[in-house]
């Protein structure tokens, strides 16, 4: 692998960035929309709930994680989308550019723009609604490594299915982090989904995240099952979603997708 | 494979599903040598391009760039490899120099910094240099493509239609510029065009494609006077004309 050509492909990104300052807004703007948001009803639940449950670091805290998943996604796809859009694949595959060049300048990107999107989220959660993360002490690193691994392979997972499908697909990429979240147990415990949601849960890394982040929450402690399993899962995942980018390439390559991938023309 | 060649595809075929796009093409390019890939539309020009340039696996045959066979050492093969096509600009969002350092950087360029230079004062882009590539004109555009194609000093460049849609006036100044760096580099230059002017113009042997299969071959002159033709257009009619009117499989 060389660093050259996977610093290109970061760089092509950064030069956008740049260029188009409207760019960076939606890596903030929305979640900002989030956190203020769910920054109130936490305030609100905690107003009329009482007890002396805290709903910042329950709700807000889970928000802003599963937030962090969906900008991680969201950096690698968009980054891959920049490519279809300005019609680029021909001029980058017909070039000594390996796929796991490609790949890892996205990924890389995709990590740039989560951090900071992750950084105006901590600042707005931290200043206005006084959520700490060290309520979740040292598990907060394996769960946001989690998150941050099963985000990446969302990304490379959606750009697979962009890629073989073609760019009329994209709309079907957004979505996936959404659809996602009521199996995740961002929200609630596993144990309030019924059976065959729980199956699903189990299959999927976050739900161990955010399972695990409650238990420390309430006091019981980080389970090193839960993490282990989450992280497992995770690499597992991007394990996945890598064979798959590679599968539909070499699909690509065989039918022709790469040398006439448009709008118009890709099926 | 002759040791001068820096190009060697031999019994190269596409089959997408029924049509076989590309039947058996085999043919070589030599050292500064530039050769012209004519044909009717359909013909399987550019699927042979795109075969050579890696982004199309062949149903059959082999490609090789200075003896490395293009499935099996891709990336060291593409390493000498570089096309400029009419229907392929670059990002129109990046600027020119932001463009060329992108793929220089992918070509691993080395003295990168001075190579965009040159290459932007050799290619008239000075004025253009922090210009976004899609508020160009399509000369400038071309242009572009072609100093990108240069960054490598690239031992094979595939040139698809290049001068479709721009003015005679650039046509020709492109021209001139493709075979000087033709020559000064010693690199082999394939040319897919339907310009006939163009072709007899530049390029020293001319490979008739129709059906997916090489009917003719040779130099555009003794081509003309072997078959009797005035002019290469008015062979490149005639022979379209009886491909189309030979029975299928003939």
């Amino acid at each position: 692998m060389r660093t050259s050509r996977v610093a290109a492909i970061v760089l092509r990104q950064f030069y956008l960035l740049r260029g188009s300052p409207v760019r960076l807004l939606p890596m903030i703007a929305w979640v900002a929309i989030d956190i203020v948001l769910w920054g109130f009803i936490t305030r609100y639940l905690n107003d009329v709930v009482g007890g002396g449950f805290n709903f910042v670091p329950a709700l807000l805290g889970a928000v802003l994680l599963w937030d962090f998943l969906a900008r991680v996604m969201q950096g690698v796809t968009t980054a891959f989308f920049e490519d279809v859009w300005s019609r680029n694949f021909l001029n980058l595959f017909a070039t000594p550019l390996r796929i796991s060049e490609y790949l890892s300048g996205l990924v890389i990107t995709g990590v740039c723009t989560s951090m900071l999107g992750l950084a105006g989220m901590l600042l707005l959660a931290t200043a206005v609604f006084g959520l700490s993360f060290f309520v979740y002490g040292l598990a907060l690193i394996p769960f946001v490594l989690t998150l941050f691994i099963f985000g990446i392979a969302l990304g490379i997972f959606g750009a697979a299915i962009v890629l073989r499908f073609g760019p009329a697909s994209e709309w079907l990429i957004w979505p996936i982090p959404s659809l996602i979240s009521p199996f995740a147990g961002v929200f609630y415990p596993l144990a309030t989904l019924p059976g065959w949601m729980q199956a699903i849960a189990h299959l999927l890394a976050p739900s161990y995240v955010f399972e695990g982040m409650r238990g420390v929450i309430a006091g019981h402690g980080v389970s090193p099952t839960l993490i282990g399993a989450g992280l497992g899962l995770a690499l597992l995942y991007l394990v996945a979603a890598c064979a798959t980018f590679a599968s539909v390439y070499r699909y690509a390559l065989h039918s022709g997708l790469i040398a006439r991938y448009s709008a118009e023309s890709a099926a | 494979m002759t040791s001068e060649s820096v190009l060697s595809v031999s019994g190269l075929r596409k089959r997408f599903g029924a049509l076989l796009a590309v039947d058996g093409v085999s043919f070589e390019v030599g050292r500064g040598e530039i050769v012209g890939l004519v044909g009717p539309n359909g013909a399987g020009k550019s699927t042979t391009i795109n075969m050579i340039l890696g982004v199309l696996e062949p149903s059959e045959g082999a490609v090789r760039v200075c003896g490395r066979d293009i499935e099996r050492r891709r990336s060291e093969a593409l390493s000498d490899v570089n096309f400029a096509a009419a229907y392929a600009p670059l990002p129109g969002n990046l600027t020119v120099a932001q463009n060329l350092r992108v793929f220089g950087m992918i070509y691993g360029v080395a003295n990168l910094g001075p190579r965009i230079d040159a290459l932007i004062e050799e290619y008239d882009l000075t004025a253009h240099r922090d210009k976004k590539c899609g508020l160009l004109s399509s000369g400038e555009q071309t242009r572009v493509a072609l100093a990108k194609a240069m960054l490598n000093r690239p031992r094979l460049l595939l040139l698809d239609e290049p001068t479709a849609s721009i003015d005679p006036a650039t046509a020709r100044d492109i021209r001139t510029r493709i075979e000087t760096f033709a020559k000064r580099e010693q690199c082999g230059v394939l040319w897919t065009s339907h310009n006939m002017y163009e072709v007899s113009d530049v390029c020293d042997r001319v490979l008739f494609l129709s059906h997916g299969r090489v009917l003719l071959e040779g130099a555009p002159d003794a081509l003309i006077r072997e078959h009797g033709a005035k002019t290469l257009e008015d062979l490149f009619v005639a022979v379209v004309h009886e491909t189309l009117h030979q029975p299928e499989g003939a």
